[in-house]
């Protein structure tokens, strides 16, 4: 049962990750196209100042419960992949230093470089994490004697596809966010982005609904227990949304591609169980959440860890966001008293 | 070159580098909360502008201490795969519950206080620097949790071929972990009071803004003071524990050779690992080691001889670095207490030449801090887990040589760089003139 509510609590840890800084990841990658100017891009800069770092701590967290209720699925997960991961990690890196270091020096040539960085490692992030998942879903190849593949061996047609459907969800997901935090021109340019970015990501998705269902076996889960099938129902649902709010609320689309996101995460999550990664040379070396997991006396006290602590944070990060909901004015920039990037 | 010391390379490099960030970030937030805090008591200005001041130096130091953690976060996973399997029951937790309890709270209340000068109240302004820094005393304590278990595992058993735990509370709560957290995160005090007194000097040698800056290396003088009495008092207390739980590290830490009863502590010595001996031995003061270690004099110490040689961590460098901090602790002490007394007696700007020494003095901190943590953690060698793992045994066999060989020339690279903007950028802003009040007051 503990190990179930933590596969379930490990599934949500990376759903809301990707809920949060997806937008962020959406928004670096878009910025040199939907900002002309420093000061419009200073402007899509700081609809994400207050909040990327918070954000990016609940991928600290995934990792950190990952590490904590599945040890063995960390220690594996990490070590196979470690290419991808150093290079995820290297752009995470830079794109944590140059919101910092952007505006510190006064110079045209200073400010275009992290700009650049800004663009490319939110792209690279955004593209592998899907890569990696979309593996994930397939199977690694691994047995007893360890790992058999390399970086390339990731790079497969639905690895690649699966890469390519995280990217579009969080450009989309930035694009909606810019549509109604920034203003003016600004905000007109991720309108027309949002809505030209939507039909692509209907056409990957339903080309990963379907490739996934000849690449794995996540389908497997749904056919056995067919009330699960609700939550790609959703999923499917709310990505229709997006486009019909667009009319209306952007803030509204904005929060159905939050659903969207989430449910995506989950109908791959829920096809998993009750491995965490499985085996694509054979499944009784699958990691899974019981040959994995750490002992119940830990799963239990980071049980009540969780029940307790996170509750508080999601209040404390609602909080922020409702402090700085409005949209950021070109005036809010030039303010000398109030600390921007 | 074989993976376990690719891997040991690859960790001394990434978590020294975290190390050099984290220290400041510990100590200058409490620095900038009471600032802030003095200014919404006072009303005074001045204050105000000494908070915008420090704090954004602080930032500037933030976003390296921040970007730097994840890289150990992964790392863990990545090279040390056997080990994380190992005490992955254990070691996990702390590290989960870090990021839950202390780094949304930092996260998130620094975007509040970056940006909420207009949108929050002066006192919801000043309360979010000062949960920005508890929470990064928290995370502090957890980590550090994490680390003591590994330095002395308690609180577990050995089960399914790992390290299983039947107390989190006696690991959580062991007093080498209080004592690890106490030293650490008061070392991180002095490195921030001599950081703000640093620069607060260099600016009242230029004579400018005397008003603001007296005040800020009087602020920094006292908490100094204070920080470096801690990390003394403190400071003997660990070793006593260390004596108690690693009498390996103890030993190398004083390289002491063969065990005595009432043993002597020499001031000036050198190390000779070749011959198991030292190579000269002077000032001598009769038991005191056996005093320092055990508050005992006619305590027997264990000298390394009395250890299999392949259970000895590397003497010279571990005793080297320790008879350094240890130093460098003194020296803290004498220099706070002089602060102390010029500002007392209001004869700071008489002294010059203390000035520029306090100025020169703001590396030092920092070394002592990096050299600590080569004694914890190359004088816990040949072990990861002390007793129950050696370091031989933690490394991912999946990660074959040359892919840690281009992830250190990654790190190095990338690191160098950053390092260097990172320092570039705190020089320029801590030379800059605090920028004049505005009208109406701030926020
Ligand atoms: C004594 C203090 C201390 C020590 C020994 C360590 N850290 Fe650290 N760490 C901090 C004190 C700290 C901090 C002061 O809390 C930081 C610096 C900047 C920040 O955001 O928090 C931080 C940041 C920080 C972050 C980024 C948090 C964020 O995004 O907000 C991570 C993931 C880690 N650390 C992880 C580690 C790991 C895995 C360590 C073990 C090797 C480690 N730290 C050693
Ligand atoms: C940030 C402060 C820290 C610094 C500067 C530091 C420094 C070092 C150094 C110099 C080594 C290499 C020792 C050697 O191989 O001879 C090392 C190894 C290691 N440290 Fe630390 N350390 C820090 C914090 C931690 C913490 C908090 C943990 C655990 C929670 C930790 C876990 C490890 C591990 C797993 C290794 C690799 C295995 C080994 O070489 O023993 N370190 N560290
Ligand atoms: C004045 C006398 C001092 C004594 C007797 C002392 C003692 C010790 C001892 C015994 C350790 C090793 C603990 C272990 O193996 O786990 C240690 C580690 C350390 N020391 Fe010191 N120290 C002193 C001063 C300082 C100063 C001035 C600083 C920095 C400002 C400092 C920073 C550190 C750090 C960061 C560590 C590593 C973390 C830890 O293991 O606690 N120490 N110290």
């Amino acid at each position: 049962m503990l190990n179930t509510i933590w596969f379930a609590l490990w599934g949500l840890l990376w759903a809301v990750y990707f809920m949060l800084d997806g937008f962020d990841f959406g928004v670096g990658v878009l910025h040199p196209f939907i900002a002309k100017e420093d000061l419009e891009r200073r402007m899509v800069i700081n609809t994400i100042g207050p909040v990327w770092d918070g954000n990016e701590v609940w991928l600290i967290t995934a990792g950190g419960a990952t590490f904590a209720a599945f040890p063995t699925t960390y220690a594996y997960m990490f070590s196979y992949l470690y290419t991808p991961l150093f290079i995820i990690l290297a752009s995470l890196i830079l794109r944590g230093v140059s919101f910092e270091f952007r505006g510190k020096i006064e110079s045209e040539g200073w400010k275009k470089f992290w700009d650049f960085i800004i663009f490319l490692f939110s792209l690279i992030p955004a593209v592998l994490f899907g890569v990696a998942f979309g593996n994930i879903f397939m199977g690694l190849p691994f047995d007893t004697n360890g790992y058999h593949g390399t970086l390339f061996t990731l790079l497969n047609p639905y690895g690649l596809l699966t890469g390519v459907f995280f990217l579009l969800l969080f450009l989309e997901h930035g694009a909606l966010w810019l549509s109604f935090k920034a203003s003016n021109s600004v905000a007109e340019r991720a309108q027309a982005s949002a809505k030209k970015i939507w039909p692509l990501l209907l056409i990957v998705a339903v080309l990963f609904l379907a490739y996934t269902k000849f690449a794995t076996k996540l389908y497997n889960n749904y056919i056995s227990h067919p009330v699960w099938f609700i939550v790609p129902a959703i999923a499917v649902v709310s990505l229709l949304l997006i486009r019909a709010f667009m009319n209306s609320s952007y803030a509204k689309a904005f929060l159905s591609s939050c659903v969207t996101i989430v449910t995506v995460v989950f109908t791959g999550v829920i096809g998993l169980y009750p491995n965490l990664i499985p085996s694509s040379i054979n499944p009784a070396y699958n990691l899974t959440i019981f040959n994995s997991s750490s002992s119940q006396y830990t799963l239990k006290v980071m049980l009540i860890v969780a029940v307790i602590f996170v509750p508080i944070v999601i209040a404390y990060q609602l909080w922020a966001h409702m402090l700085f909901k409005g949209t950021i004015k070109k005036e809010d920039l030039e303010d000398k008293e109030v600390e921007t990037y | 070159m074989d993976t376990v010391l690719l891997a040991r390379w690859q960790f001394a490099m990434t978590a020294l580098f975290h190390f050099i960030f984290v220290p400041l970030t510990l100590g200058l937030s409490f620095l900038v909360a009471i600032m802030e805090t003095a200014y919404v008591r006072t009303g005074n200005e001045t204050y105000l502008r000494m908070t915008k001041f420090f704090g954004k130096l602080f930032l500037i130091n933030f976003a390296l201490g921040l970007v730097t953690g994840i890289t150990l976060e992964f790392e863990f996973g990545m090279n040390w795969a056997r080990y994380s399997k190992f005490v992955g029951d254990i070691f996990g937790a702390p590290l989960a519950i870090e990021a839950t309890m202390a780094f949304f709270l930092e996260s998130t209340f620094l975007g509040v206080w970056i940006f909420g000068w207009k949108k929050v109240s002066k006192k919801t302004h000043a309360l979010s620097i000062w949960l920005v820094a508890f929470g990064t005393n928290i995370s502090a304590l957890w980590i550090l949790i994490a680390n003591a278990w590994m330095q002395h595992p308690v609180g577990y058993v050995i089960r399914n071929g790992r390290a299983e735990f039947v107390n989190f509370w006696a690991a959580a709560l062991q007093p080498y972990a209080i004592l690890k957290f106490l030293h650490t995160v008061s070392a991180g005090y002095v490195v921030g009071s001599f950081f703000v007194m640093g620069i607060s000097a260099y600016h009242l040698l230029k004579n400018q803004e005397v008003d603001l800056f007296k005040k800020a290396f009087k602020i920094g003088a006292y908490f100094g003071l204070f920080a470096s009495l801690v990390v003394f008092i403190v400071g003997d207390l660990h070793a006593g524990e260390v004596a108690k739980t690693q009498p390996t590290k103890l030993a190398a830490m004083e390289s002491l050779w063969n065990t005595k009863k009432g043993a002597p502590m020499y001031l000036f010595l050198i190390p000779d690992e070749k011959h198991e001996r030292n190579a000269v031995e002077i000032f001598g003061i009769p038991k005191m080691l056996s005093v320092l270690a055990y508050h005992n004099p006619n305590a027997t110490v264990r000298g390394l001889k009395s250890f299999p040689k392949n259970d000895r961590p590397p003497v010279t460098i571990t005793f080297i670095s320790f008879r350094t901090m240890v130093a460098l602790g003194t020296l803290f002490v004498l220099l706070t207490l002089f602060a102390f007394y010029l500002i007392k007696k209001d004869k700071l700007l008489d002294k010059k030449w203390f000035l520029k020494l306090m100025l020169f003095a703001i590396p030092l901190p920092y070394l002592a801090c990096e050299l600590g943590w080569i004694v914890a953690e190359v004088g816990r060698q040949p072990w990861i887990v002390y007793g129950l793992l050696r370091t031989s045994q933690g490394t991912s066999t999946a990660v074959m040589p040359s892919q840690i060989i281009m992830t250190i020339i990654g790190f190095i690279f990338l690191y160098s760089i950053l390092g260097f903007i990172d320092i570039y950028l705190l020089i320029k802003y801590a030379k800059q003139v605090p920028e004049p009040a505005t009208k109406e007051g701030g926020y």
